[in-house]
């Protein structure tokens, strides 16, 4: 896949958001199958309520997982080369969330153009889920 | 998978990119895209070196009650409960494109910094990171993880880090 073209790319361009379907725990259970991390806290509604959570609350690296996708989908996927997340509040089952991201730089490297991304993730709430920084090579 | 080997540098394993296993992974991060679903050599999504530290041929982390708030890329803690566990921030740093399926990775993860901060209520954070290196067959570094645990002193309540 080629993702648009640099010329396209200008400082402060705002990627369409992406506005997910709400969170179920079977997403959890799904990222949680396929990543191998079983924490019962997920999925386990008394396990939750023992640790003081009201409900299982959702798997960061799902939500992080879901903005890479995101963002693959635009620059392609073999396109990364630097990707980074950073949680802010919990994200819950029937949460809604949006998930953008804004050009903030570009640059050429080693005979590469690159962009640089800052992303979020926002709880129907205002809430952000969390932030992101991404890098990706442009054709 | 093979076996693990711990001592004083980190923890080694070898990690096939499974085609299967990516597959499954892009469906689950909400994937449609051909470039993961139907290409024949597919590069492994942006996150999924993650599930390294959990599908090691390692002593299961469940036992004692030891693991990450959610998906640590490993340096779980044994006897630190998971509720005391946060996932505070994860980069992957590729040095190229990300490996493609059938590539046998050779992991090496080792502990980073370490460093204290005083919560907003007053509770001690500890914070700990976990380098997680990526080669290839060749030996060449082909991605570089960098993972933030934080411990909490009491059980986060609402508004705590995932």
């Amino acid at each position: 896949m080629s993702g648009p073209g640099l010329d396209e790319l200008v400082v402060g361009k705002e990627l369409d958001p992406f506005i997910d379907n709400p969170l179920t725990v079977t997403d959890f259970v799904r990222y949680q199958g396929a990543s191998g991390d079983m924490n019962p806290a997920h999925h386990d509604t008394e396990f939750a309520q023992r640790a003081g959570f009201p409900t299982p609350f959702a798997v960061g690296m799902l939500q992080a997982g879901v903005l890479a996708t995101y963002l693959t989908d635009h620059f392609g996927a073999a396109n990364v080369r630097r990707f980074k997340v950073q949680w802010k509040e919990q994200a819950w089952p029937g949460d809604v969330l949006t998930y953008a991201a804004t050009v903030v730089g570009t640059r050429e490297e080693g005979g590469q153009h690159l962009v640089d991304l800052e992303a979020t993730v926002t709880r129907q709430t205002g809430g952000v889920h969390l932030q992101g920084w991404a890098t990706f090579v442009v054709e | 998978m093979t076996t693990s080997k711990e001592d004083q540098d980190g923890t080694s394993y070898t990690m096939v990119v499974e085609l299967g296993k990516l597959r499954e992974f892009a469906r689950a991060t909400k994937s449609s895209n051909p470039e993961y679903l139907t290409a024949e050599n597919p590069v492994a999504p942006t996150t999924f070196l993650v599930t390294s530290s959990f599908w090691q041929d390692a002593p299961p982390r469940r036992a004692s009650g030891g693991g990450s708030g959610s998906g640590s890329n490993g340096g779980a803690r044994e006897g630190a409960g998971y509720e005391r566990m946060l996932h505070g921030a994860q980069e992957f740093v590729f040095f190229g494109e990300p490996p493609r399926a059938g590539t046998r990775l050779s992991v090496h993860s080792r502990p980073g910094p370490e460093y204290e901060k005083t919560g907003r209520r007053g509770g001690v954070m500890k914070f700990r990171e976990l380098i997680t290196e990526y080669r290839d067959e060749k030996g060449e570094l082909v991605a570089e993880a960098h993972g933030t645990i934080i411990e909490t002193s009491q059980a986060p309540t609402g508004g705590a880090n995932t």
